[in-house]
């Protein structure tokens, strides 16, 4: 028994790795120096709202991040799943149980986000169904198509409250919402992180790189397909009904494909494929937004979102450009924190650095990280590319190889 | 009968200027097999560009003509301006990533737009056209040119398509990109020349929107793009004729639906969910052509 126990315990520990774990300790250390704060009546009222928005932000763009980052599908109608778990939250809340609300809001927000999780996830599986036979630039169409339908049938049917938007009578006690939210977003983190570091993961991600030879490697590409819309619709709902439990009403002019836009710009500024940079991402921009409000007022308020176009528009493309490939491999983050390290570690430590080539190679089989889809666009495409400086009679010099080395 | 008759009308003219609209998305999808986003907001470039010159002029007749020329003029330029610097370098890239970057240009114009004319809607005065009767037919002037116009730039544009040296090259290069190349096509120049055709479609399209609604705002473009994006793909997306005929079916469908008072609110969601069923039962549209997926 002993035995056992030990031996799983060093199981544990020889898989223990910071990195997987950092993400959750700075976001639970977040929220514990927040609710310190709110406790001692420190808060101001504005601020957890905005704390209340940012936690939200990160929950749909952790489920957004998912399809787009991970299953490689383009989705334009996020706003409307969050729509639906906002709307059906805030029903099962005041017309369905407000008894129950008022005696227990805690465990009447946790039941509604439930309920808003599941109605969105059916839609997910909905939306998932035509995932299965289209692709790309019309999946993203179908999908931009179905926020709108939600949209316009929300603004349309009289028991949630119609053109003038639901109206939510037990908006959740300022002072603690904030660490509702934050506690489900880590939970949501949690979830899509275990699930892409899992076989499932690699299953996903094998799809968005080539779904032919996925499925020619026996992944059943349509389980896993409507498994991620389902999920995060589920996640998005959960969002929804947040969002529903920060404000004292809501329309659905809300959740209209502008919001759905924003979601997305939150996971590509954040890197597609990467989890913690979609929490960032959402984070300042979200903060950023209430901020800028604040301070842009009038025809000046739109430089805030010219400011998001150009930065999208140009990290798209530098990003993705074939031309830059180069350039990218020059100068890029990663390069640029290398040499920092070596350079430190040699002002510190004076020894050079372990730089063994074969122990990267080790590594390489490891899948501690999933490559994103721009290295993995790279790692696939040069292998293809002739050298431009090959000639035949000359034998190629060794190192020079391109590929495999991202 | 006469109410079925003027809805007809209407609807034939508004299916129309969503025709023009897609025949833009169309082409650009087909050639340079990219979803142009930001064709919408072409649309309110030219309609502000009408605002100007049209005030700017002040004669109705002369005055609307010229600035429709000028705004087409404007809008070639933006569209080649924009095809240059945000979707040229990302040839051979993914398409998502193209998408995206045409999302971001969309964002672009309608910010640029707000910080120099503001949110607030511009009126234009366009109503001296009248109305026509034809018995107990009352139709406004404005509905006929729209669809005369729409039926004569559809038909000029299926002839150069056809008929010009340039419009088989497109053809070609729809086809097949890499042996146009091959033949002897200059890709680049022949999707300039699409975005510039797709850009003064745009622009007339532009023009008879605001001759409709009088009014011009930085997002009046996204809705009717989104629109002309569910009409083209209905038609078969990259299939110009249709193109038009999924144009000229929503126009219909909407103004039908408009006049139904039961239905008028749900409208959107009716054409949308058209679009679902459309794509769930023929993913290539009506008259779109069936690729086989190669690895």
């Amino acid at each position: 028994m002993s035995n056992k126990f030990t031996r799983y315990v060093s199981n544990v520990k020889s898989k223990y790795k910071l990195k997987y774990h950092i993400t959750y300790y700075i976001l639970i250390a977040f929220t514990l120096i927040f609710t310190v704060i709110s406790l001692t009546g420190g808060m101001k009222r504005s601020s957890a709202f905005l704390l209340e928005q940012i936690g939200y932000s990160i929950i749909l763009a952790v489920s957004l991040s998912l399809v787009v980052g991970f299953l490689g599908e383009l989705s334009l109608g996020h706003a409307g799943f969050m729509c639906l778990g906002a709307y059906f939250a805030a029903y099962f809340q005041n017309a369905l149980a407000p008894d129950f609300t008022k005696s227990l809001p805690l465990l009447s927000l946790i039941v509604a986000m439930l309920i808003g999780g599941l109605v969105a996830a059916i839609f997910g599986f909905i939306i998932g169904l035509p995932a299965l036979r289209l692709k790309g630039d019309y999946l993203a169409i179908v999908t931009l198509a179905f926020g709108e339908i939600v949209k316009v049938i929300f603004e349309n049917a009289r028991a949630f409250g119609g053109a003038f938007g639901m109206k939510n009578a037990f908006r959740f006690d300022t002072d603690f919402l904030f660490i509702v939210i934050f506690l489900t977003a880590i939970l949501t983190v949690a979830v899509v992180n275990n699930l892409i570091r899992s076989k499932h993961g690699r299953a996903i991600t094998a799809i968005r790189d080539n779904e032919i030879a996925a499925r020619a490697m026996g992944v059943n590409v349509s389980f896993y397909k409507i498994t991620v819309f389902v999920l995060s619709a589920f996640l998005a709902g959960i969002g929804g009904a947040l969002f529903a439990a920060s404000s004292n009403s809501f329309s659905s002019k809300t959740f209209d494909y502008n919001y759905s836009i924003n979601i997305l710009v939150m996971v590509v500024l954040g890197g597609m494929g990467s989890i913690n940079g979609s929490i960032i991402a959402a984070t300042v921009i979200t903060f950023l937004n209430v901020k800028l409000a604040a301070t842009l007022t009038g025809n000046l308020a739109a430089l805030k979102n010219l400011i998001y176009a150009l930065i999208l528009i140009g990290m798209v493309i530098y990003n993705n450009a074939p031309k830059l490939k180069d350039f990218r491999a020059k100068y890029n983050l990663r390069n640029l924190w290398s040499k920092l390290y070596a350079w430190l570690h040699k002002l510190f430590c004076k020894k050079k650095p372990v730089d063994d080539p074969a122990a990267e190679k080790a590594d390489e089989g490891d899948w501690s990280k999933i490559p994103t889809k721009v290295e993995m666009d790279a790692i696939l495409s040069t292998d293809l590319t002739p050298d431009t400086n090959y000639t035949p009679d000359k034998p190629d010099k060794p190192g020079k190889e391109k590929g495999g080395e991202q | 009968m006469i109410k079925v008759l003027t809805t007809l009308i209407n609807g034939l003219s508004l299916g129309g200027v969503y025709a023009l609209i897609a025949l833009g998305y169309t082409m650009v999808y087909g050639i340079a097999k990219m979803l142009n986003f930001a064709h919408g907001d072409i649309i309110m470039v030219g309609s502000y560009t009408i605002l100007i010159f049209f005030n700017m002029i002040g004669i109705p007749l002369v005055g609307l003509i010229a600035s429709t020329l000028i705004s087409v003029l404007v809008c070639v330029v933006f569209g080649i301006v924009i095809e240059r610097t945000a979707y040229r370098p990302l040839r051979g890239a993914s398409p998502l990533a193209v998408l995206i970057t045409a999302i971001g240009v969309s964002y672009l114009l309608q910010s640029i737009a707000q910080i120099v004319f503001g949110t607030a809607p511009r009126t234009v005065i366009l109503n001296f056209m009248g109305t026509i009767t034809i018995g107990a037919l009352k139709i406004n002037v404005a509905t006929i040119v729209t669809l005369a116009v729409a039926i004569a730039v559809m038909a000029a544009l299926t002839l150069f398509v056809n008929k010009t040296r340039t419009g088989r090259a497109m053809l070609a290069v729809s086809e097949d990109r890499g042996a146009a190349q091959l033949a002897g096509v200059s890709v680049n120049t022949i999707i300039a020349v699409t975005f510039a055709i797709g850009s003064a479609l745009a622009a007339i399209a532009g023009a008879f929107t605001v001759m409709k609604t009088y009014t011009v705002e930085p997002t009046m473009g996204a809705m009717p793009g989104i629109k002309a994006f569910t009409a083209a793909v209905i038609g078969g997306i990259g299939s110009i004729p249709g193109a038009m005929a999924g144009g000229i079916l929503l126009g219909v469908i909407e103004t039908a639906c408009d006049a139904v008072p039961v239905l008028s609110p749900y409208k959107i969601a009716i054409e949308f969910a058209l679009l679902i069923i459309v794509l769930l039962i023929k993913p290539t549209g009506i008259l779109g052509k069936k690729k086989r997926e190669k690895v």
